[in-house]
């Protein structure tokens, strides 16, 4: 009986409202991830290809000196495996924003939108999700490199997931602000050049700075600028129970600037508004 | 649980403490894609328990107003009222009483019927013991209980578009948008939709906003709007607007309303 009646006044949402939305959202994006079992394999792929194969390559070429957090001379297969690891959560941020714009056109988005939660907030729980996926991932490859003899402590495990899930959610609110800016599907191929390939060369995925640094020093505060590098070195240092503040500092600011931006700047009438009513209708 | 109680409720409501209030109050709204005026001060409501049908050709500015109302477009000027809920002031309360069912499928494919149900109810906030049970209730009132687990893709369009109308529902919504819902089904399926949603509004009393542009999907009682090229122009019970327009029927009263406009234009 007081369901209805008590909906005539104003009665806001309580946490478990807030919590069983989130739950579902994170709950969909893994069952859509499940299906799409490409997606999952390309995931894989692409960084075990850099492992096994650029790594092998470059093994002979690129000498590590002992720079922190590691405390012996380690292979380039271990100096790029917290690279890599960004790497998956790069691309699958920037897949996530992917989707979004396809959802926006297929009028899947709709179903998100009309829920009666704060925008924000919805767009947010989008986020978690596709880093939740990305965590899947990560810890998929991190599986495979153990076999490859990447053996970071047993804790590091355990503590670079903070760091993962911050980095997640940076890399995932960088795509949905560029998505927001994408006015079609058929322009994210351009995104893939000009955002992915660079952030991820110009970074410290591959090559450690004081190499880039020895190189061409504008580079070097090329890659100093780059998030990207931030998360990379994020991730280095929990993948051995350090923590590298200044790329922490770094990575959380432009989460957060990224994120209000994503949010701001997402306006779901773009594309509908283009399309939708000129092309749905007529 | 308390499965048979809201539908008693619901009938009750309406005429009891919100007869006055209207399911859906529209109030001078305006709306432009750049130069393009797509809705010029547009005004009508909705009462509980009444099927109001949204008529107007292609082009006339449908979708735009249910973007509008559903606070999937931002509201230029004018004003929309969901129960007295203003859709830009408190879109939460607006949007909870609020079932729709868009124009394009929003189905996702590869999730079978349930789980898009149950997806439905978490942007609600609906527990997940209480939705599988509404889920289960309403695929069962649909006649796809048997395909629960099955994919949605599989699914006819017909079917796919009873789970969205049935996945609208889900969280017990009183106003109820449908955009053109029969568009690309067959015989069949259309009179089947359309019963189901009548059914609605005289049993449960919900309020039906239904976009079309057939008109023998309108009956003699309903409530007509007709919108033509961003403006209203008549509405009302149909029989009146039919009369006003001195037609016969409502289909020679949309052409003397709408005709002289079209003519030139050669259609919308």
């Amino acid at each position: 009986m007081s369901s209805i009646a008590t909906r005539e006044a104003p009665r806001g949402f309580s946490f478990a409202e807030y919590m069983t939305c989130l739950g579902g959202i994170v709950w969909r994006e893994g069952l859509r991830f499940l299906h799409q079992r490409e997606r999952f394999v390309s995931a894989l792929v692409r960084p075990l290809v850099w492992l096994f194969i650029f790594a092998a390559g470059f093994r002979q070429v690129l000498g590590i000196s002992i720079i922190p957090p590691y405390e012996t001379y380690i292979l380039y297969e271990v100096y790029i495996a917290p690279g890599l690891m960004a790497m998956i959560q790069l691309f699958n941020g920037m897949q996530s924003s992917l989707s979004m714009v396809y959802d926006r056109e297929m009028g899947n988005m709709r179903t998100l939108l009309v829920s009666p939660l704060p925008r924000g907030f919805l767009l947010f729980c989008k986020l978690l999700a596709g880093t939740a996926v990305s965590l899947l991932q990560v810890y998929a490859f991190l599986l495979i490199a153990w076999l490859w003899d990447i053996t970071p402590p047993p804790q590091g495990y355990l503590t670079v997931l903070p760091a993962l899930i911050l980095s997640g959610l940076m890399l995932g609110s960088l795509g949905m602000l560029i998505s927001s800016g994408i006015k079609q599907l058929e322009n994210f191929a351009g995104v893939m050049n000009f955002v992915i390939f660079p952030m991820f060369f110009a970074s410290s995925a591959l090559y450690p700075l004081w190499r880039v640094q020895e190189g061409s020093p504008y580079l070097y505060y090329l890659c100093e600028a780059n998030p990207f590098t931030h998360a990379v070195e994020l991730i280095r240092f929990a993948l051995y129970g350090q923590v590298n503040w200044i790329s922490l500092a770094v990575v959380a600011t432009c989460t957060i600037v990224f994120m209000i931006g994503a949010i701001l700047a997402y306006d779901p009438s773009r594309g509908l508004a283009r399309r939708g009513p000129a092309g749905g209708e007529a | 649980m308390t499965s048979p109680a809201p539908i008693a409720e619901a009938q009750e409501t309406p005429r009891t403490g919100t007869a006055a209030v209207p399911a859906l109050s529209i109030d001078g709204v305006s709306h432009s894609y750049g130069p393009r005026r797509a809705l010029m001060d547009v005004s009508f409501s909705v009462q509980p328990a009444s099927f109001t049908a949204l008529l107007g050709l292609n082009g006339a500015g449908k979708s735009t107003l249910f973007s509008l109302i559903t606070r999937l477009f931002g509201i230029q000027s004018g004003r929309v009222g969901i129960f007295g809920h203003d859709v830009s002031k408190s879109p939460g309360e607006a949007l909870r009483l609020l079932g729709v069912v868009f124009q394009p499928r929003t189905l996702d494919l590869d999730l079978s019927l349930t789980q898009n149900l149950l997806y439905h109810a978490a942007l609600h906030g609906i527990g997940r013991r209480e939705a599988s049970a509404r889920s289960t209730e309403l695929l069962g009132r649909i006649g796809l209980a048997d395909r629960a687990a099955s994919k949605v893709r599989d699914l006819s369009g017909g079917q796919m578009r009873r789970l969205e109308i049935a996945r609208a529902l889900l969280h017990r919504p009183r106003l109820l948008l449908l955009d053109e819902p029969t568009v690309g089904l067959d015989v069949k399926a259309r009179a089947d939709i359309i019963s189901h949603v009548r059914q609605l509004v005289t049993e449960q009393g919900i309020g039906v906003l239904w976009a079309t542009h057939l008109f023998d999907e309108i009956l003699a009682d309903d409530d007509l709007v007709v919108l033509h090229q961003g403006k209203v122009l008549a509405q009302g019970p149909m029989s009146r607007v039919i009369a006003e327009a001195g037609a016969q029927d409502v289909n020679t009263a949309f052409m003397r309303l709408t005709g002289a406009k079209t003519m030139p234009g050669g259609g919308a």
